[in-house]
This record gives structure tokens, C-alpha cells and sequence, in this order.
């Protein structure tokens, strides 16, 4: 789950990160009277959306006058905002985000993740702040630092030192990273976070550090524990039809093709998706309907799939371990009934009781395409999905 | 042969009388897994599915000496069974649960560096030794006792895996799902290991996922250590980035863990690949049909020269000596430590 810039930074204020002042805003008037709250003679307005590159898109503006902030949250507020991570459609921005302006001397990249590799937690470190990391690592992988951290020990102080001259801090700067970056682990720790982004912190004119940007994601997994987060979520910022799915305990994510998949087992989808595309057809989503795959389970998954407008054919892709394939095939059948489906549908099943099931399917009268195994399966449906009998 | 677990294994259930516990217990009690007992806190002293259950795992070791573990407790207590396990000295535990917190796994990960103790999982479907022992929820009926380990990170491709070795006659010796998750217990590697030491194990099939490094790093150790045929499959292919499909660790983040990037480093190792998880079997099946052909006539020509026993015993010693070290991110656990001398041999030297 992601937070928005404002809600991170409140969580960065209560682990004494520093931040500028700052305050969030869901109406141009109410920006302005924030602006005029804040003080000051420069402000930056953001769009807040979960979502990164907004400053090339137009998602922040400094601006020097009252007016300037009302006109800019008016303009956010319209409209949504596309950036180069989000789809076509962009996002819908609520709320805006005013904040008092800050002197820059210097930008720092600075962010805190697992390293997969290691199975630990690591810093990641760049003195070119402000950019695209992920450029800043394929381009000068050189300029990368990292400190992988020891669950056991923490973040140990000569980490933190090393990642601070690394980043070319002089002086007092030495001491403040030691206590931003240990109160970065500890929230990361506190919290069950998967990702603590600060893009930039900067080195202001007075020479301290300021995190002028706060990017957190939270281990959905560990949800259950941090109730005071959970209730942080923002749901507009989510795919609509993603967050169906995930009311009915589904895993689908969005894909832009014309075939719909509904398939048992994160492996086997993924698969499914790519067999579909190996046979010169294209996807319509990933949709996962999970281990214990009910007949209701399986109407649901139907109706979802079928929401989307583009979708010309159906693959339905079971291999029943747990879930009996009888079980399955009731809800195929229950499904096409109910949801008055016009478009073709081909099933393969295989394992527990796949025998019954196909038989079920056969003698169910319904307009089913069976397929004998996988590659039949994604040559049907391909078929199919061209207007191909 | 087989890896992990045989017949003999003496297998514990934690989570035993819970639903799920309950379920997968009777259908390892009815595949002939050597099921001795289970945890519930609480409820030792007390029957269930006719075996004992115990407070605790250090009880359920003592009293019946079992040397694995099945975990089917729910995510927010399963990192708690796997170092309640590892304490009591369970010398495989293996986690099905799915959603476990990754910071959860990330301090039982740093436990278990200092343990003897092998996890596989969570979020797995488990281990199988076809018809003797199988901890997990794999459906037991599409294994066969067989040639072929197989080794995943998903459930249900690893089911598509069996069913395809078992229609072409091969079986398997043993499947691991190693799981879905980021940080997990074994890894390809480890697996990979075990599979080029056992015997029975003729031929190797590995079906990877985006997201991470690993595959690229069973590729690195395919091309050092392993000599038998190994197929690979990479599910995900046109799996958009920045989203996570299914799996907590399938997501492709920043430009890492592609499908391609991981095809390729399997291609570069000169292990054979698959596009489509349909021809698993059949590939495998080719290379040992291949293999079969080859070795029989380097027997005959073995036997037309001097006798092969001593002059591969020699071989054998010269090559631990000048043995690479292996890749070096692999962390050293007590366990790989103590197995090293009969670590796996290098290619080709395996007859």
C-alpha cells in the first residue's frame, strides 16, 4: 500500500525527520488560506497522487504569490494528472499539497528497501539526488552507495558515516544523517514498511539536511498489525477494476489486450498470460482466483473479467490441486448463465476430478470451448479472439 | 533417492488442528507420509487425526523424533513457528502459510544463517518425494516416482511440471516449490545441490518467475557445478512492470528481474529453455532420451579401453582440489558448511 506525500511526511514529523512546513489542501481556497498560514514569500504546490515524476508533468509549481498557489491547486484539482508512471488515464488528484519553499545548496538521493538478494534491509545512497534513480544506477552504477543492514546489529553508526562522506556531508551534516537515517530504520522497522524514499533530502543554504520529498509504501502483508496505516489508503488511487478484485480476495492486475484469463495460481496466470501472447494474442489481465477457488469465487472472477469492454474471448486455466475441478466447472457454468456472457469461452481443466468436470461442461448445453491442454487452450482462444472458428 | 524427504521421514504438523492444519494432515496421512504427531499450543496432551499433539514443538521432538516440520499456521504466527521449529532442532521446516510480513522472514532468515536448519518457503506448496513421503498441499495423484527433480517458485506450474513428466513415463525423484515470496529459505541454488548429488535424480527442471536475481544465479551455478540436464522455464514474460502478480516477489522493480534478463542468463549457462510451460516434459524427456544414447556409447568405448574405476576415482580427487569457490553471495550456513566435502560435482564428470 502506498501513502501520500503529505501522509508520509506527518509520519516523518512523529520520528522527528525533518520536513518543511507544510499543509495539505482539497480546495484552491483552501490552499490559498494555507499558503497565507504557512507564511512566508515562496511556496510549492503538489498534486498529490501515488505516483512518481510529477514535477515534469506538471504536478508541482512554485510559484511566489498567493494568487499563484490558488490558481495552481485550481488547475491540479481539474484535471488528472498523467506522469510517466501512471497509465494514460493518469490519476484522479484530490487533494494538494502546500508547502513553505526551501533554499537548495544541494540534492541527495537517499532510500531504504530490502535487497533481495542479501534477504536483508539496505540504504541506498546517491550524491546525484533529484533524477531518476534507476537511471542513476543503469547509467554510473558507480555512484550508487548502499549499506546493507544486519537485522540483529541495526543500522550501525560507521554504516551511516560511510553512507554520509560517501554522499560528500561535511561537518554537522555528519551527525544530522546519523539521526535522520536512524530514525528512517526505525520507522522502516516500526511500521513494516517495503519502501522509505527520500527523492531529494537536500543540504539547504544553511547547510542542513531537509527531506523535501517522502515516498513510503507499507508491507501489505503486515497491514494487520498497523491499523493506524491501513486506514491511510486511498483507494481512488487504485485501478478500479484491481480494486474489485481485491473485495473479492482475487489477484488481478490490468493488462491493455482483448483476451480475459482467469486462471489458479500466480505461477500458472502469469503463464497462461504469456502462452496467449506466444500465440500472437494479447492478454487482458492477470486474475489469480487463489487455492481455495469456490463456484462463487469463480462467478465473481467471471463477472469482473467480463467488465472490461475490450475483452473478445475467455480463457479459463485450471489446474485443480486443492480446488476440485467439478467445483470449478459448476462456477463456469453458474457464471456464463448469469452473466449472460456473449463472448466465446474456453476452458481446459486438469487434476482433481477434471474428468467429471469436463463432462459437466459437455453436457452443460452452454457454448464452452474445451481445450485438451495448454497449448490447445491458447491456440482456441486466440482463434477465437480474432474471429477465427 | 531423493532429496529432503523419504520414506523414513518422521514429519510433525504445525498449525495440526486447525482447518488448514487438519486438511493437509489427513491427505499426508493417506499419500503414506510418516505423519507422528502435531503442535497446538494449548492442546497437548490431547488426539487429533489419532496422533498426539503438543504444546510445543521442543515437546513433539522429544516424543517423537521427528525431523520435519509442516507449518500451516496463520501469517501473523508463522515466522514464530519456523524459529520454534529450528530451535527444537527440526532439520526441515517447511512453511506453506502465504502472506507472511517480508520483515518477518527478513530476522528468521538471519536466524536460520546460524542454524542447521533447512526452510523451504513460506508460501510454497511444499516438498514431495513421489509415493513416500509429501509435506505440502500438492494433489499426491499426478506424481509419479521417477528421474526428473523439479524445482519452482510456483504451485501450480509446478503441478503442470509433474503431470508432464509423469505422461512421458519420466516421474519424478523429488519436487520442491521453494515459493512465491521475496525472502524465502532455500533457493535454486541450494536445491539445485541437493539435486546434482542425488542418484536418482537424472534430470532437473526449474521454473522460475520475474522479480529478483535468483534465476540468474541458478544459471551462474548450473554452468559451474551441474553435469545433468537441466530445463528452465520464466514465467512472466509480458508481466508489466512495477506490478506484482500474485506473488509477493513477482514484480519487475526498476528494470530488475525481467523475464528476458533471466532467459538470458539461462541461455549464457547453456541451459536449455523453454517458452512455453507446455513442453517442460517433452524437453526434459529429450535431453535424457539424448543422454541415455550418449552414455551408452561412451560405455562402450569405456569398455573397450582400460577399466573406468580407478581413473575416475583419480578424476574425481584432482577436481576437488582445483574446485571453484562458488558463487559469492551464498551465504555460509552451518548446514552447507558441514556438506561441503560432498559438495556437487562439476560438469561432465558425472557418469
Amino acid at each position: 500500500m502506498n501513502l501520500h506525500e503529505y501522509q508520509a511526511k506527518d509520519v516523518f514529523r512523529s520520528y522527528g525527520i525533518p520536513v518543511p512546513l507544510g499543509r495539505v489542501a482539497a480546495s484552491a481556497d483552501e490552499a490559498a488560506e494555507a499558503a497565507a498560514a504557512l507564511g512566508g514569500s515562496v511556496w510549492v504546490v503538489k498534486a498529490q497522487v501515488h505516483a512518481g515524476g510529477r514535477g515534469k508533468a506538471g504536478g508541482v509549481k512554485l510559484t511566489r504569490d498567493i494568487e499563484g498557489v490558488r490558481s495552481a491547486a485550481a488547475d491540479m484539482l481539474s484535471r488528472r494528472l498523467v506522469t510517466q508512471q501512471t497509465s494514460a488515464e493518469g490519476l484522479p488528484v484530490s487533494q494538494v499539497y502546500v508547502e513553505s519553499g526551501s533554499d537548495i545548496a544541494r540534492e541527495i538521493y537517499l532510500s531504504l528497501t530490502l535487497n533481495r538478494d542479501r534477504g536483508r534491509i539496505a540504504f541506498i545512497g546517491s550524491a546525484a539526488g533529484g533524477m531518476d534513480i534507476e537511471e542513476v544506477a543503469h547509467r554510473t552504477p558507480e555512484k550508487i552507495l548502499s549499506a546493507v543492514i544486519h537485522p540483529a546489529a541495526g543500522l550501525a553508526a560507521y554504516q551511516a558515516r560511510d553512507l554520509a562522506f560517501g554522499l560528500g556531508l561535511t561537518g554537522g551534516q555528519i551527525g544530522e544523517f546519523q539521526s535522520l537515517t536512524a530514525a528512517l530504520y526505525r520507522l522502516y522497522i516500526d511500521k513494516d514498511l517495503s519502501l522509505v524514499e527520500i527523492n531529494p533530502l537536500i543540504v539547504t543554504k544553511a547547510g542542513s539536511l531537509l527531506a523535501l520529498d517522502a515516498k513510503i509504501n507499507v508491507d501489505d502483508n503486515a497491514l494487520f498489525r498497523h491499523p493506524e496505516l491501513a486506514q491511510l489508503r486511498d483507494s481512488s488511487q487504485e485501478d478500479p477494476m484491481e480494486r474489485r478484485a481485491a473485495e473479492h480476495d482475487l489477484n488481478y492486475v490490468s493488462l491493455d489486450g482483448d483476451i480475459a484469463c482467469m486462471v489458479n495460481g500466480a505461477g500458472l496466470a502469469m503463464a497462461t498470460m504469456d502462452l496467449i501472447k506466444l500465440h500472437r494474442g494479447h492478454p487482458a489481465n492477470f486474475l489469480d482466483v487463489g487455492g481455495g477457488a469456490t463456484s462463487e469465487r469463480v462467478t465473481a472472477a467471471f463477472e469482473l473479467i467480463l467488465s472490461n469492454p475490450k475483452v473478445r474471448a475467455v480463457l479459463v486455466n485450471i489446474f485443480g490441486g486443492i480446488v476440485r475441478c467439478d467445483l470449478i466447472a459448476e462456477g463456469v457454468i453458474n457464471a456464463v448463465k448469469k452473466v449472460n456472457v456473449k463472448v466465446p469461452v474456453v476452458v481446459r481443466l486438469e487434476g482433481t476430478n477434471a474428468d467429471k468436470a469436463r463432462e459437466m461442461l459437455a453436457k452443460s448445453g452452454l457454448a464452452i470451448t474445451p481445450a485438451t491442454d495448454l497449448t490447445d487452450a491458447a491456440r482456441k482462444v486466440v482463434a477465437l479472439a480474432k474471429g477465427q472458428k | 533417492m531423493s532429496i529432503l524427504v523419504n520414506r523414513n521421514t518422521q514429519v510433525i504438523c504445525q498449525g495440526f488442528t486447525g482447518k488448514q492444519g487438519t486438511f493437509h494432515s489427513e491427505a499426508a496421512l493417506a499419500y503414506g507420509t510418516k505423519l507422528v504427531g502435531g503442535v497446538t499450543p494449548g492442546r497437548g496432551g490431547q488426539r487429533h487425526l489419532g496422533l498426539p499433539v503438543f504444546d510445543t514443538v521442543q515437546d513433539a521432538v522429544r516424543e517423537t523424533g521427528a525431523t520435519a516440520s509442516m507449518i500451516y499456521v496463520p501469517a501473523a504466527g508463522a515466522a514464530d513457528s519456523i524459529l520454534e521449529a529450528a530451535d527444537a532442532g527440526i532439520e526441515l521446516v517447511v512453511c506453506i502459510t502465504e502472506g507472511v510480513p517480508v520483515n518477518d522472514m527478513v530476522r528468521v532468515k538471519a536466524v536460520l544463517a546460524g542454524s542447521a536448519t533447512r526452510l523451504v518457503g513460506p508460501n510454497c506448496p511444499g516438498v514431495i518425494t513421489p509415493g513416500e513421503c509429501k509435506i505440502g498441499i500438492m494433489p499426491g495423484f499426478i506424481h509419479q516416482k521417477g528421474s526428473v527433480g523439479i524445482v519452482s517458485r510456483s504451485g501450480t506450474l509446478t503441478y503442470e511440471a509433474v503431470l508432464q513428466t509423469t505422461t512421458v513415463g519420466l516421474g519424478q525423484s523429488t519436487c520442491v516449490g521453494i515459493g512465491g515470496d521475496p525472502v524465502r529459505g532455500m533457493n535454486f541454488v541450494d536445491v539445485l545441490e541437493l539435486f546434482e548429488r542425488d542418484p536418482r535424480t537424472e534430470g532437473i527442471i526449474l521454473v522460475g518467475e520475474i522479480g529478483g536475481n535468483d534465476e540468474e544465479a541458478a544459471a551462474r551455478y548450473i554452468s559451474k557445478f551441474v553435469s545433468k540436464p537441466v530445463v528452465a522455464y520464466v514465467a512472466g514474460v509480458t508481466a508489466p512492470p512495477g506490478k506484482r502478480m500474485g506473488h509477493a516477489g513477482a514484480i519487475v522493480a526498476g528494470g530488475q528481474g525481467t523475464a528476458a534478463d533471466k532467459y538470458a542468463a539461462f541461455e549464457a549457462a547453456g541451459v536449455r529453455t523453454v517458452k512455453s510451460p507446455a513442453e517442460l516434459g517433452s524437453s526434459i524427456a529429450s535431453l535424457l532420451r539424448g543422454r541415455v544414447a550418449q552414455s551408452q556409447s561412451r560405455l562402450q568405448s569405456a569398455a573397450a579401453r582400460a577399466p573406468a574405476a580407478p581413473r575416475r576415482a583419480k578424476g574425481r580427487k584432482a577436481l576437488k582440489r582445483t574446485k571453484p569457490a562458488g558463487p559469492a553471495r551464498r551465504p555460509a550456513t552451518a548446514a552447507r558448511q558441514r556438506n561441503s566435502s560432498a559438495r556437487a560435482k562439476p560438469r561432465g564428470k558425472r557418469r
